[in-house]
């Protein structure tokens, strides 16, 4: 799949394979009420230096499939299979000490609300080199030293000085700089952001995704940015990967997920973005009803019951049928969970004149 | 930090005169007559009279406190009479400061039954304090981290058992078991440390500060596991995972040392408290202590006793407030006091 995608996406694909590869990852959780099935047959892959963005309302299994690859379901009931492959090692099979060991050295995390992630009692620069000491048998002071270069790196003004100062004593946008410095402080090959811009201030957000993106390219490392920020995404991700119900229902390249989404979460995900220098007149649609259950998922493709589409279908195939994810009418490197035979037509057509009534003008006079 | 010092010094002290006015005036509203304890059995109505007026109780309230409050400050005589004092020097106590009253009762000065009793209480509240601290610590980490196993509920169910048992009972049961049936250790009688050496010191306190600390150690084990239960679930704690910190940091290093914080502010207050003696466990094990002080003062009406003990209690509590909101402040680095 990472081939296609590649070659559809005009990039070079490197011999050795992807960095991180996920196959068939299952998450369940057994509770009392029941067996949670978070994430459900989730496959994907990414390659060193890119960005996958992977796009879902809460609970949709974004944050549970990133914990999975951290290791971080180590101790708790969860049941996982499947396999998580990381510079072709799985994961998976890991040992408990042994996935300690790669945590933080070759998969970091930075999370969403940098100041409940860092620990109140510590200053900003025990808590980063205590993450480069775990890793590497250096004394405090030389592993200070690499503190304060890592947060000279991220853009923190006289890091020597705001090294000793306490996470409350940062504003927001600085103590997500911190964090991404603790994260890429070991050089990961892979760094999961999770919803890394939704707890700062509009003005913030934007220096933020600049400073992953130039660190990307000076560590070369892959990032999985989780967000449910259409925007974030089409400013970093080279792939998206839309979840839905623990399941990925939309995969491919960025470009085309944005501009040619062919499954109805998706196109409602598109239409509850508002847009500032839009049409005035365009819609802001929401997805109606919730988001459903885990526990007892709706039969068939788990969206029918929201979807506005489902009557095109033949012969209630929605209610019962659980589609596959497999390509669509645009080609093999996009895939689409979808019993729906011309999804793009029927969103060029119906969806887009609603949302973005100037673009579909353009569109229409394109073709 | 300094100014903020200064200022809970000021106002702890305002505190303490408030306190020591309003202990006063409760012993006053007593409807006993001080008079007639120090007067003693058959004794006259003149004799009564002559005696209060010796020992200032015919003064007013406020007078009486005023006498008190300058004895605290420089020491007084009892009787303070001039008179007396040229003609039979012998028969006038001296109580120097800090002079806290003078028991007729016991014929001698209640600063002076402070400072012999203290030591006993003194001891065994640290005892006592040592071995709640360690193992309400321990067992309730153990408690936090097992949850939800058998060690859990066995550790929180034996700390509801312990917690529900009066001190009386546990430490009736340990002195009857452990010291007389199975001869564990020796008879509980208090040893200073200058009679016994501090083995014998140390081995004089372990059933009573066993029998104190099991109450408070079931407190603490509870309190101690729910509060790092709680900091397990803080996003930081998944941060010290996340970088790949061994297990055992996460819990001492990143999860305890959140939790730790109102434990240390209960810590404190409870030890002050139990400073002001331990009465019950002191009373079982006959143990020459401020609560056993306070049990044998109250039951006879030993008036002047008791105002000090009430005093030297609300001081500790008063103190140990201070230090621990001071404490607070070396804990947390956001508390800024100024």
């Amino acid at each position: 799949m990472s081939s296609t995608f590649a070659s559809a996406a005009g990039q070079d694909q490197r011999s050795t394979g992807p960095l991180l590869s996920v196959r068939e990852l299952e998450v369940h959780f057994p509770t009392q009420d029941g067996l949670v099935r978070a994430v459900n047959g989730l496959t994907f892959d990414l390659e060193a230096g890119k960005t996958l963005g992977i796009v879902g309302e809460s609970g949709s299994g974004k944050s549970v499939s990133s914990m999975a690859i951290m290791g971080l379901h180590h101790g708790t009931n969860a049941r996982m299979s499947g396999e998580i492959l990381l510079s072709g090692t799985d994961l998976l099979a890991l040992g408990r000490d042994e996935m300690r060991k790669r945590r933080g050295r070759e998969v970091a995390m930075i999370f969403q609300d940098p100041l409940s992630a860092m620990h109140p009692y510590y200053t900003v620069g025990n808590q980063i080199a205590e993450a480069y000491r775990v890793h590497h048998d250096v004394s405090r002071k030389i592993a200070k030293r690499r503190a304060v270069e890592m947060l000279d790196r991220v853009g923190i003004p006289n890091p020597d000085r705001r090294v000793d100062d306490y996470p409350h004593q940062f504003s927001g946008g600085m103590r997500q700089r911190a964090m991404i410095a603790m994260g890429l402080i070991n050089d990961p090959g892979l760094l999961i952001a999770d919803e890394p811009t939704t707890a700062l201030d509009v003005t913030v957000q934007a220096q933020i995704l600049d400073l992953l993106q130039d660190l990307q390219r000076e560590f070369n490392s892959a990032i999985i940015i989780i967000t449910h920020d259409l925007g974030v995404v089409a400013e970093m991700a080279d792939d998206v990967l839309v979840m839905y119900a623990g399941r990925a229902v939309e995969y491919g390249p960025c470009r085309e997920i944005l501009t040619h989404p062919e499954m109805p979460y998706t196109w409602g995900l598109l239409s509850s973005v508002p847009d500032l220098s839009g049409d005035t007149e365009a819609r802001l649609v929401p997805i109606p009803g919730n988001p459903p259950s885990l526990l007892n998922p709706p039969s068939g493709c788990p969206f029918h019951p929201r979807c506005a589409h489902r009557d095109k279908v033949p012969g209630d195939l929605c209610r019962t049928e659980l589609p596959l994810l497999v390509p669509g009418q645009r080609g093999p490197g996009h895939t689409k969970r979808c019993h729906l035979p011309n999804p793009d037509t029927i969103y060029q057509a119906e969806v887009l004149p609603e949302i973005a009534p100037d673009l579909a003008e353009d569109r229409a006079e394109e073709l | 930090m300094l100014a903020y010092a200064i200022r809970r010094i000021v106002t702890g002290a305002i505190m303490l005169v408030v306190m020591s006015f309003v202990t006063f005036a409760l012993f006053f509203a007593s409807p006993i007559d001080p008079a007639d304890f120090s007067c003693g059995k058959n004794c006259s109505e003149a004799q009564k009279k002559e005696t209060a007026a010796a020992l200032g109780y015919d003064d007013n309230f406020l007078d009486q406190w005023r006498d008190f409050a300058v004895g605290v400050v420089a020491g007084r005589d009892f009787p303070d009479d001039p008179e007396l004092r040229k003609t039979a020097p012998e028969t006038i106590a001296h109580c120097p400061a800090p002079c806290l009253g003078y028991s007729t009762e016991r014929s001698s000065t209640v600063t002076g039954l402070i400072k012999e009793t203290f030591p006993v209480s003194l001891s065994l509240a640290v005892a006592a304090f040592v071995l709640w601290m360690l193992g309400g610590i321990l067992f309730g980490v153990l408690a936090a981290l097992k949850r939800g196993t058998f060690i859990d509920r066995g550790v929180v169910g034996l700390s509801l058992v312990a917690y529900a048992f009066p001190t009386f009972f546990v430490g009736l049961l340990l002195y009857k078991f452990v010291a007389i049936q199975w001869e564990l250790v020796p008879l509980p009688r208090y040893t200073p440390i200058a009679e016994g050496g501090v083995g014998g010191w140390l081995a004089s306190l372990i059933l009573p500060a066993l029998t104190l600390a099991a109450f408070f150690m079931a407190a603490y084990v509870r309190m101690t596991r729910s509060y790092v239960i709680e900091s397990f679930n803080e996003d930081y704690v998944r941060t010290a995972r996340a970088k790949g910190l061994p297990e055992r940091t996460v819990t001492f290093k990143h999860a305890l040392r959140a939790a730790l914080t109102p434990i240390v502010t209960m810590a404190g207050l409870d030890l002050a408290g139990l400073l002001g003696g331990a009465i019950i466990t002191e009373s079982v094990f006959n143990y020459p202590g401020l609560g056993k002080l306070a049990v044998l003062a109250n039951s006879d009406f030993d008036l002047p006793t008791l105002v000090g003990l009430v005093l030297l209690l609300a001081t500790f509590v008063i103190v140990a407030n201070i230090i621990v909101d001071l404490l607070y402040a070396v804990i947390d680095p956001r508390v800024r006091l100024g």
